[in-house]
């Protein structure tokens, strides 16, 4: 019997505001327990919401960029359940009426193109975080509001994917568009981006759908396919023993590599959804939506096309520079200062990368101006490539201005044809045995002689004049 | 839609769970008729023909407004624990949660 | 002679600006009287020693010139709903007996700002659910007009405070009727303004599209002077009106003259008290005398009103009441056997019975199954009510209606029957699931000494004719000035 698998993911991107969702609390991550917090968002008696407009701007911005239809009225609806990290007894979230409806996202997998709908975007608030600390708490639990009314979207995917590969395909496109569109920051481990998926099986040609489980806690993208496999694999063992593939909800266990069913049993979900009395409806004019999709970044997909077709990159090339903002803005800000796109992408792609060594671009001292400004001094004869390696080491770490170091050190390549001519015969007086070999018809020896008249010249004579008088010399 | 039937005790029980409120079987017994007759009088309003109406959530007619985007210090982490009917460190302490 | 703290708002107010009165002498009085009045129940908390020390502040700033305005001095009390930092803040509920606010309500701060003295907290329905302040848990206040009857509620303990003088006014909250009704039934002045126009920043909420913050007050000139102090746009409050409506203290005195009254025919069926209804019937008249235009007006879906407000306000009351979970505030009752049962036993031991059922009753019409029967549905004739009030206003100005269909009733006669209960607040809901402002004023006495009280309701941000012709009524008898026999020294 041959199973195939319906996935479809609910993700769940933190907004990068200042301040949170409903009040003027700071979002900042990794603070001491409940410092970030006030009675709005502890949900004390009488404390009100009032809508950040910036958590707005850029969930407009994201359904934007999901080719979604933004709604002029959308409605906030409340969410009724109990649960310590929920303050108010219910989440602030929206339900009938969206902000955002019918985008799609398109991704390659494996080599082929692939598009995903998008049923809807919907904002909300954030819960706060149970905390299980032993050593502080014992056999308590604790709560710590921070992260309590932070600022969500919540992405959701039509049931389309179908394998652990398709469904990490899409978080990895999602993850990056959020990221060039500066929505999101992307990051998992720390949970402002998740991934919720509900994940059934049926026969293949079947049309209905299976019983399905909601997946949670996957916390790292190493873990995407890896979760869904499992999970998909499980059900198919499930329905081959003659068993039923229970409804619940299960939780990645990163360690053992399995899911599991929640210990809480949850009873049947009712949650009493109705509209928010205390926040008016959110009204974006047509205008406004007008004038956000015109203001649009340029997305990654059509930033790597450009790159290829406009500047002549390799299709590697351009999918490497445009996977990471950071790296891509690098790029592209180094290109503004000189036009050879190539040799800059190859710098940044082979040296800057491996100089980083995993840091943020931002910590090292190398400007992208100061790397248009070597490529163009190689470019335009002035240094060699092996002086720049040894200047870029240094731009690294130190930073400065590439043609001042040059011209302040007296590094740039020596082009006068009459030094070179006195060092190569210097050179050439030094190593007969080697002069008489080549003569003797072991012309690869030219390549050592190259070596030796860069070596005395301190690696400044260029490389072109040196052969070419090394040839004269000996031919 | 025809107005539901009136609840059996059993339904009130469940119903009052869910809100999280546990009933005492006094509570339970008194309540139910009294949720049958109010339910009874509410059931008046499928009289009313509702076809084409609007909701009405809110009793205002403007659009929500929108704050900036500015962080601003909230209540003094002694002040927001000071109600706290257990404290854990600086956090709401409850009985253990599991996963 | 009139004890000090029998004066009007209005007049102490004029008195502490010659300086004839000192803000000190009228917060000893007001807690006097307080003291001497305990049996009513009015208060659940009396800050004796803040009252002073604001008083004392409040004298010095007279003294120096510097009086910060009309409400500068004058000793006021809140109902227990509103957050006073510091403060004790209960909704009359065990779950919040312990609780100290941690913050002022918007209409908290502005009193203070403007100088006012706050004596205390008042007693009221447990999260203001009740039409008869019997549903407090820490006890039911009185009607100061006869203890053995019942002062209305849910603001009962406001209406209380200002009737028998222990408070130059009060601040109370009203979702269906709950400023207006008690004012009524006590013979004092409530309004409710227009949703919107006061924030609810700070205020416990019941259902929060329908909950409105207004005063309670002696008469009506002390209610337009109230009002323009707590009135105006929060940007705490999403549902605060961004509006400059016209001031309420400004041509208080110019009559009804021309002014379209109407008279909603449905408000005068069976079930209205007799001598409620003769009582309005004069008071309609005494509007005609004055130059008004008496016009008749249809309020269709009235008899659908009550369904419609108790539908939509439990809805939003059982969702407003799900903090109330023993984490970060409040009662707890933890017998160890995890948070499920914690929550349970906690809400179970901190509500009382009236929130217990209105909580059951909203979480049914909310769920699965339940919610396009009957809560949407609802809202939908909610829609068609406020279509009914809007036709009303094409052909009136103003409504005149009973405040209440009775006077005050025994305590504990209607606790039994708790629909019976509700419907008695027919006349003031639509009001509310309309969003429009409505003033109560006293028009006369029962044969058994009971006040009664006159509605009036215009359309929205009409607070300012409203009190005018509130205003105009009042100066005709004068119900409004006479006291109940046990605030007499």
């Amino acid at each position: 019997m041959s199973f195939e698998a319906v996935i479809g993911l609910e993700v769940h991107a933190q907004l990068l505001t200042r301040s949170k969702l409903f009040c003027g609390c700071a979002t900042a991550f990794g603070a001491s327990p409940n410092v970030h917090t006030c009675e709005v968002c502890l949900g004390m008696p009488g404390a009100l919401p009032v809508l950040n407009r910036e958590a707005v701007t850029l969930a407009v911005r994201a359904a934007l960029a999901l080719d979604c239809t933004v709604h002029e009225r959308s409605q906030w609806a409340r969410k009724n359940y109990f649960y310590p990290d929920l303050p108010k007894g219910y989440q602030i979230s929206q339900f009938d009426r969206p902000l955002a409806t019918h985008g799609h996202l398109d991704l390659e997998v494996e080599g082929s193109a692939r598009t995903i709908d998008i049923l809807r975007i919907h904002m909300e608030e954030d819960a706060g975080k149970n905390v299980h600390d032993d050593v502080l708490a014992g056999s308590r639990s604790y709560v710590d509001f921070n992260r309590g009314g932070v600022p969500l979207i919540e992405i959701v995917g039509a049931p389309q994917i179908r394998s652990g590969a398709e469904a990490a395909a899409y978080m990895r496109e999602l993850r990056r568009t959020l990221r060039f569109l500066d929505v999101c920051d992307g990051n998992l481990e720390e949970g402002s981006l998740r991934c919720d998926a509900n994940v059934s099986i049926r026969k293949v040609g079947a049309t209905t759908l299976g019983t399905r489980t909601e997946l949670k806690n996957i916390n790292s993208f190493r873990f995407v396919a890896a979760a869904i496999d499992f999970e998909i694999h499980r059900q198919i063992a499930v329905v081959e023993a003659g068993d039923a593939v229970v409804q619940e909800t299960r939780l990645w266990d990163a360690q053992a590599k399995v899911t599991r069913a929640m210990r809480s049993k949850e009873e049947a979900h009712d949650y009493r959804y109705f509209p928010d009395p205390d926040l008016p409806d959110l009204v974006l004019t047509a205008a406004a939506i007008h004038s956000a999709r015109a203001t649009l970044p340029e997305l990654p997909a059509a930033k790597k096309e450009r790159f290829v077709d406009a500047l002549g990159l390799t299709a590697y090339d351009a999918a490497l520079l445009t996977e990471e903002p950071e790296l891509c803005r690098f790029f592209e800000a180094a290109v503004a200062g000189h036009k050879n796109a190539k040799g800059i992408a190859n710098w940044i792609l082979n040296e800057l990368l491996r100089e980083a060594r995993g840091q943020p671009l931002a910590a090292l001292k190398l400007t992208p101006e100061s790397l248009a400004e070597l490529v163009r001094l190689i470019d335009d004869g002035t240094i060699s490539g092996k002086i720049a390696k040894d200047l870029f080491a240094e731009l690294v770490t130190a930073g400065g201005a590439p043609a001042a170091l040059v011209k302040e050190r007296g590094l740039a390549q020596l082009v006068d044809t009459a030094g070179i001519e006195a060092t190569v015969d210097a050179v050439l007086a030094a190593n007969a045995g080697s002069v008489a070999a080549y003569r003797a018809g072991k012309t690869n020896i030219l390549g050592f002689l190259v070596g030796q008249v860069m070596k005395a010249s301190g690696g400044k004579a260029n490389p072109k004049i040196v052969n070419e008088v090394l040839r004269r010399r000996l031919g | 839609m025809t107005t539901p039937k009136p609840p059996v005790q059993a339904e009130v029980l469940r119903i009052a769970a869910l809100a999280r409120l546990v009933l005492s079987d006094a509570e339970a017994e008194a309540m139910t008729p009294e949720l049958a007759e109010i339910l009874a009088h509410v059931a008046k309003l499928e009289e009313v023909d509702v076809t084409g109406v609007e909701a009405t959530a809110h009793a205002v007619g403007f659009a929500t407004p929108l704050r900036d985007d500015v962080s601003r210090p909230g209540l003094d982490l002694e002040r927001a624990l000071a109600n706290a009917p257990e404290r854990i460190g600086d956090g709401f302490g409850v009985p253990k949660i599991l996963e | 002679m009139t004890a000090l703290c029998d004066l009007s708002l209005t007049a102490l107010s004029r008195a502490l600006a010659r300086g004839e009165h000192e803000s000190s002498a009228a917060t000893e009085a007001c807690l006097a009287r307080a003291a001497d009045t305990k049996g009513l129940g009015a208060y659940l908390l009396i800050d004796a020693e803040g009252a002073r020390r604001q008083a004392a502040a409040a004298d010095l700033r007279c003294r120096a010139g510097q009086r910060l305005g009309p409400l500068d001095g004058v000793p006021l009390a809140l109902k227990d709903i509103f957050l006073t930092a510091g403060l004790k803040t209960t909704c009359g509920s065990r779950i919040l007996e312990d609780f100290v606010a941690p913050y002022d309500a918007t209409v908290v701060r502005r009193l203070k700002d403007a100088g006012a003295v706050v004596l205390g907290k008042l007693s009221m329905d447990e999260f203001a659910m009740g039409s008869s302040n019997e549903h407090c848990a820490f006890g039911p206040a009185k009607n100061p007009w006869d203890p053995t009857r019942v002062p209305g509620g849910s603001s009962g303990g406001s209406a209380v405070a200002v009737a028998s003088g222990s408070a130059f006014a009060a601040l109370g909250t009203d979702t269906g009727g709950s400023i207006r009704q008690p004012a009524a039934l006590c013979g004092v002045v409530g309004l409710k303004p227009t949703y919107g126009r006061v924030s609810r920043y700070g205020v416990i909420a019941f259902a929060s599209s329908l909950d409105q913050v207004g005063p309670i007050t002696k008469d009506v000139s002390d209610c337009a002077l109230l009002l323009e102090t707590i009135a105006g746009h929060d940007p705490k409050d999403s549902t605060s009106a961004p509006v400059l409506a016209a001031s309420a203290t400004e041509g208080l005195e110019a009559g009804v003259k021309g002014l379209k009254l109407g008279v909603p025919k449905e408000y005068f069926v069976a079930g209205i008290d007799p001598e409620v209804r003769t009582a309005v019937e004069r008071a309609i008249a005494t509007y005609a005398g004055l130059g008004a235009d008496i016009v008749e007006v249809s309020l269709p879906h009235t008899e659908y009103a009550i369904a419609t407000y108790y539908l939509i306000a439990t809805a939003e009351a059982s969702s407003n009441l799900a903090r109330y979970d023993g984490v970060r505030f409040g009662l707890r009752r933890d017998p160890g056997r995890g948070v499920r049962d914690m929550y349970l036993q906690t809400r179970a031991r901190g509500f009382g019975p009236e929130v217990k059922r209105r909580i059951v009753l909203g979480t049914y019409v909310l769920s699965a199954g339940y919610y396009e029967a009957y809560y949407d549905r609802a809202q939908k004739v909610r829609t068609l009510i406020r279509r009914d009030f809007a036709a009303a206003f094409a052909k009136a100005d103003l409504l005149v209606t009973p405040t209440s269909p009775t006077p005050a009733f025994r305590l504990g006669a209607r606790l039994a029957d708790p629909l019976q209960m509700y419907l008695a607040d027919i006349f003031t809901v639509g009001c509310n699931l309309a969003g429009i402002p409505g003033l109560s004023l006293p028009c006369g006495f029962a044969n058994d000494g009971m006040p009664i009280g006159l509605q009036l309701l215009g359309p929205a941000w009409s607070e300012a004719t409203l009190t005018r012709a509130g205003r105009a009524y009042e100066r005709e008898h004068d119900w409004s000035r006479r006291r109940p026999p046990l605030a007499r020294p």
